[in-house]
């Protein structure tokens, strides 16, 4: 099998967006009937090379071949033609339609005069959903169905369309544990029955479970190809950053002491005013890492949003240290130490339209040393962003950079920056490394932890399971609003968690 | 391909050789709207060209024109930077100029208090009228474009309904009383009409001065460029136009940051209406004293979202664009009087060059704003 013609082969593809060189001489060799793994930081060239293969961009050089046979592939229709398939990180369905008529969308079945067959379209999906063993519900609809059953939808989007590669994109950057592990056994039956799929991600222990090779990207190039059997993990994520990392959170026992935030039976709701946070009561004390887990809509962002005061509390209180901060503004809340690292940096967490000065000082721009008299200091701004990004490590090292041109990892580098520099006697943390690489991601839990070690509290939360079994001392879930088991980190499994998480019980 | 989108990108990104081409542009397409109503352009450009900038008359004209639509424009581009849609100026305006008039002629007070007492009433005043619409969003989520157009309607019948009153209206008139002297800014206004102003005038006919004071010269241009001034430094400057600025951006960002964003609105709003009423307010304590009836909306305020537009909604760009703008009217009556071309025609000309010059930068603010929504839109999808 080894010495066969490669189902797919990219040769020396170059790609360039203005002075970015996004993909440089990559070239790639997929087997046919393999799951190849293409690894690499936000922002090293996997997307934009997998959107040449499916014709969305044009190379600037370089060429395709299938099987031996070189192609040209310009719009994404003759990537179909060809057998390929692609699921993007972003899904494209029209939500108000059914899953049948999804996937039939662009072929559709039709009788005389154009007339939609829905009866068909809703049997064809049926009996392709049987095949492939991906369960779906033809005549359910997109907007009524879970995260991953809509994925599932536009993997068979693909295979109706008779794709026989198939390229996922991040595949589970939104999936739960239990749907991540639903993706891989469906990964392997297509296989069985002869796709060749390719899958972009940059969590090392999915490429363990799944792939037979992996090919590495860094800045647009290619480092190695990798037979996955062979590498460990810590190579694969040394080969990846350029540079030996940490996988584990390293820290010590914490070494708990006061309670400092005490919510008692709160109820918040959400913005359709229907109830996201039901009864919920939790102590975070000092010098602990609470982490809070849980599946995505089950009130955590409620819950944070009450915390920092954008979100009104109908009944139940919050107390800091004993005194009640219940439906304080956020300001006010702010004055008390309480700092949060935002769910959505780009949408709360900064200004990108902003400087990375300007984003320093934001919440403290009133305050002496920043402002006198209402005059706002620029040269104390500048020298305030300076030491923060010398401390941080925020790169590139411009105070004067707009903070929308900063990588994500770095964006998120700002705002921790900012908010630890405010010494906060609570730091909450929403999701705070989604969307990070693997170096980015080291330094926010080391930063995390450092702010534990000081004796401070630390509420994480996050949809990431290993990150919070890896940096919690412990750990809440939640499930429907409401706290359903608090453990010491290390006294439950991943498959523990993932049960309560689904609402499920341990006995 | 790529090249000459990145080639485009570059002219966008530099906005004074983008301004230039668009001048141009609208320039040619002006020129040939001229040919086509069988006018010669080289001629009709000089004509306007020459009623801008022939002797000091109509080099101060110009400017006299120019005076509240530069201020109107600030007011449109100071509610732009911090995220709202001014369409108000017009009301505003109206009120500025209803407040002066009615305290010009009531209070009576040396000049050295009258006039900035005036000036300040004005502003307040439209203050309150635009603050009244930034209320309404941050209380009700009434859009402020919808809540500006309607306030625009009541400060146009309040107007006609204070001047017709018994105590306001000047006899014989469709205009109010005149405002003291006290309370005026026109340089000169009160001499150059007197026996012995008419007699120098006389005696020095043609002379420069003589020729300026024939233009309706008053203070306003001064006040509104130190009003530019100010606001450039609120807005860059100080912790509210920190603040302002960043609602403008990103409310959530912004909220997030302990800023209060309906607190935030209601002021941007409220300055932005105090602006253009002090607009309305200088256009009557400079030159007409009064304020008359309307038959229809006089278009400062409207003009100033053309304004604002063409100066790329930057707060020195409303000064050059404000000029342009009033030069361009001003030289175009000269157009109508020396070639008989229709007034329409002019305006049309006139409109053609103002498009041109203000649509790519409406078109670029809307594809600003729409990336903006546009990666919020997908970092909430992947949430
Ligand atoms: N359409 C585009 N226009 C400009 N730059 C782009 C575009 N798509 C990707 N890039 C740039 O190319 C590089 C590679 O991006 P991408 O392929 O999305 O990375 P990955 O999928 O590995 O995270 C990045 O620097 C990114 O900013
Ligand atoms: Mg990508």
């Amino acid at each position: 099998m080894t010495d066969s013609v490669p189902r797919i082969e990219m040769r020396n593809i170059t790609k360039t967006f203005g002075p970015t060189v996004a993909n440089d001489t990559i070239s790639l060799s997929v087997r046919p009937q393999e799951i190849h793994a293409l690894l690499g930081e936000n922002g090293a060239g996997k997307t934009t090379l997998m959107n040449v293969l499916y014709g969305l961009y044009p190379a600037d050089s370089g060429e395709v071949l299938l099987d031996g046979a070189p192609v040209s592939i310009r719009e994404p229709a003759d990537a179909i033609a060809n057998g390929i398939g692609m699921v993007h990180q972003h899904f494209k369905l029209v939500e108000p339609f059914s899953i049948a008529q999804n996937i039939v969308l662009g072929s559709e079945i039709t009788g005389p005069f154009g007339i939609l067959k829905e009866r068909e379209a809703s049997e064809a999906v049926g009996e392709l959903s049987h095949r492939y063993g991906l369960d779906v519900d033809p005549d359910a609809l997109i907007q009524d169905v879970s995260v991953g059953t809509q994925q599932r939808v536009e993997i068979l989007k693909a295979l109706y369309r008779n794709a026989d590669v198939l390229i996922l994109d991040e595949p589970t950057a939104v999936l739960t544990p239990q749907e991540i592990e639903e993706l891989i056994a469906i990964m392997r039956g297509l296989v069985e029955q002869g796709k060749t799929i390719i899958i972009i991600t940059h969590k090392l222990r999915e490429i363990k479970a799944v792939s037979d090779r992996c090919t590495i990207i860094r800045r647009g190039r290619v480092i190695d190809t990798v037979e996955v059997g062979s590498t460990s993990q810590q190579e694969l994520a040394s080969m990846m950053v350029g540079r030996e990392v940490n996988l584990t959170v390293e820290k010590e026992p914490a070494q708990p002491q006061e309670v400092t935030l005490r919510i008692s039976d709160l109820h918040v709701n959400n913005s359709r005013e229907l109830p996201a946070v039901r009864g919920l009561s939790l102590d975070v004390r000092a010098g602990e890492i609470l982490g809070i887990a849980e599946v995505d809509g089950n009130g955590q962002s409620q819950l944070v949003e009450a915390l920092v005061g954008v979100r009104h509390v109908e009944s139940g209180t919050i107390e800091m240290k004993g005194s009640a901060i219940t439906n304080l503004t956020p300001k006010q809340i702010f004055d008390r130490r309480i700092s949060s690292i935002p769910e959505d940096r780009q949408r709360r967490g900064l200004v990108l339209e902003y400087t990375v000065a300007e984003n320093m000082v934001l919440g403290t721009h009133d305050d002496e040393p920043f402002a006198r008299r209402g005059i706002l200091q620029q040269e104390v701004i500048g020298e305030h962003a300076g030491e923060l990004i010398e401390k941080f490590d925020v790169r590139p090292p411009e105070p004067s950079y707009l903070a929308g041109s900063l990588s994500g990892g770095n964006q998120q580098k700002v705002i921790i920056a900012r908010e630890v520099s405010h010494d906060p006697e609570i730091l909450i943390a929403s999701q705070p490394t989604r969307g990070l690489d693997v170096g980015a991601i080291e330094y926010v839990h080391r930063s995390l932890v450092d702010q534990r070690d000081r004796g401070k509290a630390v509420l994480l939360v996050s949809l990431d399971l290993d990150e919070v079994m890896n940096v919690s001392d412990r750990i809440a879930v939640i499930f429907e609003g409401r706290i359903v088991g608090v453990f010491a980190s290390g006294e439950v499994d991943e498959h523990q968690l993932g049960l309560l998480m689904a609402g499920g019980s341990l006995d | 391909m790529t090249d000459a989108k990145n080639k485009g990108a570059a002219l966008l990104n530099n906005p004074f050789a983008f301004a230039l081409l668009s001048i141009v542009v609208g320039v040619l397409v002006g020129a040939i709207i001229l040919v086509v109503a069988g006018y010669n352009p080289f001629r009709a450009y000089g004509e306007i060209l020459a009623g801008i900038f022939s002797g000091p008359r109509n080099i101060a004209t110009a400017i006299v024109r120019s005076t509240p639509i530069v201020l109107t424009g600030l007011s449109v581009t100071f509610a732009f930077r911090t995220g709202l849609f001014n369409i108000g100026a017009e009301g505003q305006f109206l009120i500025g100029g209803l407040t002066a008039a009615l305290l010009g002629f009531s209070v009576s007070l040396p000049p050295i208090l009258h006039i900035p007492f005036v000036m300040i009433a004005a502003a307040m005043a439209g203050a309150a009228w635009g603050g009244l619409a930034g209320y309404l969003k941050a209380r009700f989520g009434v859009h402020e474009v919808i809540a500006t157009i309607m306030l625009n309607w009541i400060a146009f019948y309040l107007n006609n309904f204070i001047v017709s009153l018994p105590s306001v209206q000047r006899p014989e008139s469709e205009a109010s009383y005149k405002i003291l002297d006290s309370a005026r800014i026109d340089i000169l206004g009160a001499w150059k009409m007197s026996d012995v102003g008419l007699a120098w005038r006389r005696e020095n006919a043609g002379s420069f001065f003589a020729e300026l004071l024939r233009a309706e010269i008053n203070w306003g241009i001064v006040v509104s460029v130190l009003v530019v001034v100010l606001i450039w430094f609120i807005l860059n400057k100080t912790t509210l136009g920190y603040e302002l600025r960043a609602v403008g951006f990103n409310r959530d960002a912004a909220e997030y940051g302990g800023i209060n964003v309906n607190r935030s609105m209601v002021i941007s709003m409220a300055i932005a209406g105090a602006i253009a009423a002090l607009s309305g307010g200088l256009q009557v304590m400079g030159r007409t004293q009064e304020i008359t009836k309307l038959a229809v909306m006089e278009g400062n305020g409207f003009d100033g979202i053309a304004v604002a537009l063409i100066g790329n909604t930057t707060a020195y760009g409303n000064i050059f664009a404000g000029l342009l703008f009033g030069g361009l009217v001003h030289g175009g009556g000269r157009l109508q009087a020396r070639m008989g071309a229709p007034s329409e025609i002019i305006d049309i000309v006139i409109g053609t060059i103002i498009f041109f010059i203000a649509i790519p930068n409406l078109i670029r603010v809307i594809i600003k704003a729409r990336e903006r929504a546009k990666a919020k839109k997908e970092v909430t999808d992947v949430a």
